[in-house]
């Protein structure tokens, strides 16, 4: 019968049976096309450094992550465009996914050679300029539907600030972002400046899982297990929740608004219920609070879906999703990383209203990131 | 496998057997149905591509085998080559049957009759091949479906 090789491209993302549901998806990796590709965008002394010394990670191997990952380069076995790392070919990027999966707006997260990692804070400053170049050299200026993500180097906060302000007159990047594994909590005063000119500059900032900052990832030590350790993004988030609300952040910087992106929602419940019953009991320890925690959490949080939680009864999801409220949550895929969400499995999987469906896929990343 | 098929399904010649070598697949379709089929050591198998997650493309997967443990510390590896998984989250299958590891009794993909035919066998009886032109010569691999 058939020689068939290449698959017919997968049906339009329907809604309602009829309608082609518009798909903004708040989470995809650009990679690099080879290691230096990055160095033309980085200043002569700094090209020298990498050269010489590479990268130093916050951890005994340089360069390397805490796990080796799931799968080669984190990503899809079927990502691997003709040439280069997934992630790295615009073409096939917008063929495989852009088109494909009805994406009107992405959100770019680099994660390329985690300028926040880098115990030498200069270089890393360095380095988060030059992605932001390469972000808009290689894709946000030929690709109109993609925004790119303001990288920064928080622990030098004064640079960051130097970056984020230096960027946030452009149109083509939509917010900043920060890994949630930083090395002191993420409420502390230390990182305020960089909360201080997002609310001034009015962008978000979005917490990506990453992050390498030299400790295990459990209050225990390193898990054995990758399954284990995958895990640990879940806690990175909830420390992250926790520590940014009792330590005052959103007292301090009201318009605020921070994206978590991969870390999963179905435990948000949860901690609202218990930093609440905590709260009741320790208040005075914390007198700036002036509301109880998840009121905080409730405004100023924005989820994302993927890896989309999966409990057997859909209805119980859809609970979950109209307690953290439905304005709060946006669709990612995570495209082209191993664990990527297909937008029409995630649409099976919500039973909500088609209102409350377009909410999740494009409606609410509308508002946040005022796209039209 | 098998070589020939009840008279209520129809033989789909989906490839030269000559094409797809041990160890290796092709993906192929059946009125509009995109199958994944499998070359195991000289013995085809075919299972529906669409992976019963989230639909990633079973074709483009790995092959490998099932690690099985009695207790933690120990492993041995069964169904070796015999196991495709996904390339999108890593859900393991069968290839023989279409079963999931993980979920044996719920979770599985169609798996098809797929086996090898003469051309001269193939000349005599209804068969559809509308890529191929079959001849005596060869051999091919035929779906029934
Ligand atoms: S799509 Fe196959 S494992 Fe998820």
């Amino acid at each position: 019968m058939s020689d068939v090789i290449t698959r017919s491209q997968p049906a339009p993302v329907m809604i309602g049976g009829k309608q082609r549901l518009s798909v903004i998806d708040c989470d995809i990796h650009p990679q690099f096309g080879s290691k230096d590709e990055i160095l033309p965008f980085l200043p002569e002394r700094w090209q020298d450094y990498m050269k010489t010394y590479g990268g130093l990670y916050r951890q005994a191997l340089a360069d390397t992550l805490s796990h080796p990952r799931m799968a080669p380069d984190v990503a899809r076995n079927d990502a691997w465009p003709p040439k280069g790392p997934p992630g790295s070919d615009l073409a096939f990027m917008r063929e495989q996914h852009l088109d494909a999966n009805n994406i009107d707006h992405g959100m770019l997260m680099p994660l390329n050679r985690g300028p926040a990692n880098q115990r030498n804070l200069d270089f890393g400053a360095a380095l988060a300029h030059a992605v932001n170049d390469w972000q808009l050299h290689y894709w946000v200026n030929p690709e109109p539907r993609l925004h790119g993500s303001i990288v920064i180097a928080h622990d030098d906060a004064k640079a960051a600030v130097v970056e984020i302000e230096l960027r946030a007159k452009d149109k083509s990047f939509s917010q900043i972002m920060m890994p949630p594994h930083s090395i002191e909590p993420l409420g502390r005063r230390k990182y305020w400046p960089v909360y201080e000119a997002a609310q001034a500059c009015n962008l978000p900032i979005s917490f990506h899982v990453s992050g390498v900052n030299g400790f295990a990832s459990t209050g225990s030590g390193s898990p054995s297990y990758y399954i284990e350790e995958h895990h640990t993004n879940v806690r990175g988030m909830q420390s992250l929740i926790t520590s940014m609300v009792l330590e005052g952040v959103f007292e301090q910087f009201p318009q605020l608004r921070i994206v978590l992106v991969e870390g999963g929602l179905a435990w948000a419940p949860s901690l609202k219920w218990r930093l609440d019953k905590h709260w009741m009991r320790f208040r005075l320890e914390v007198p700036h609070l002036k509301r109880p925690p998840s009121e905080y959490i409730r405004e100023h949080i924005w989820f994302t879906t993927q890896p989309l939680d999966e409990p057997d009864r859909d209805q119980d999801l859809a609970e979950i999703l109209e307690f953290i409220g439905c304005d709060r949550v946006m669709f990612s895929t995570d495209y082209p990383h191993w664990d990527f969400d297909d937008p029409r499995f995630v649409l099976g999987k919500l039973a909500l209203s088609d209102e409350k469906k377009e909410m999740i896929f494009s409606g609410n990343a509308k508002k946040l990131y005022n796209l039209s | 496998m098998t070589t020939s098929a009840p008279s209520t399904r129809t033989r789909h010649v989906v490839a030269r057997a000559g094409e797809i070598k041990p160890g290796d697949r092709k993906l192929v379709e059946i009125a509009g149905r995109p199958i994944a089929l499998f070359n195991l050591n000289g013995e085809f198998f075919a299972i529906g591509d669409k992976c019963p997650h989230e639909a990633g493309s079973l074709c483009k997967g790995k092959l490998g085998s099932f690690a099985d443990s009695d207790e933690p510390g120990k492993y041995h590896l069964t169904h070796q080559g015999e196991v495709i998984k996904c390339p999108w989250h890593g859900w393991e299958f069968d290839i023989r049957t279409g079963q999931s590891y993980c979920d044996p009794q719920q979770v599985r993909v169609r798996s098809y009759d797929a086996g090898v035919a003469h051309g001269s066998d193939l000349l005599t009886g209804p068969f559809k091949a509308e890529t191929y032109k079959v001849t005596v010569e060869e051999d091919y691999v035929v779906i029934n479906l």
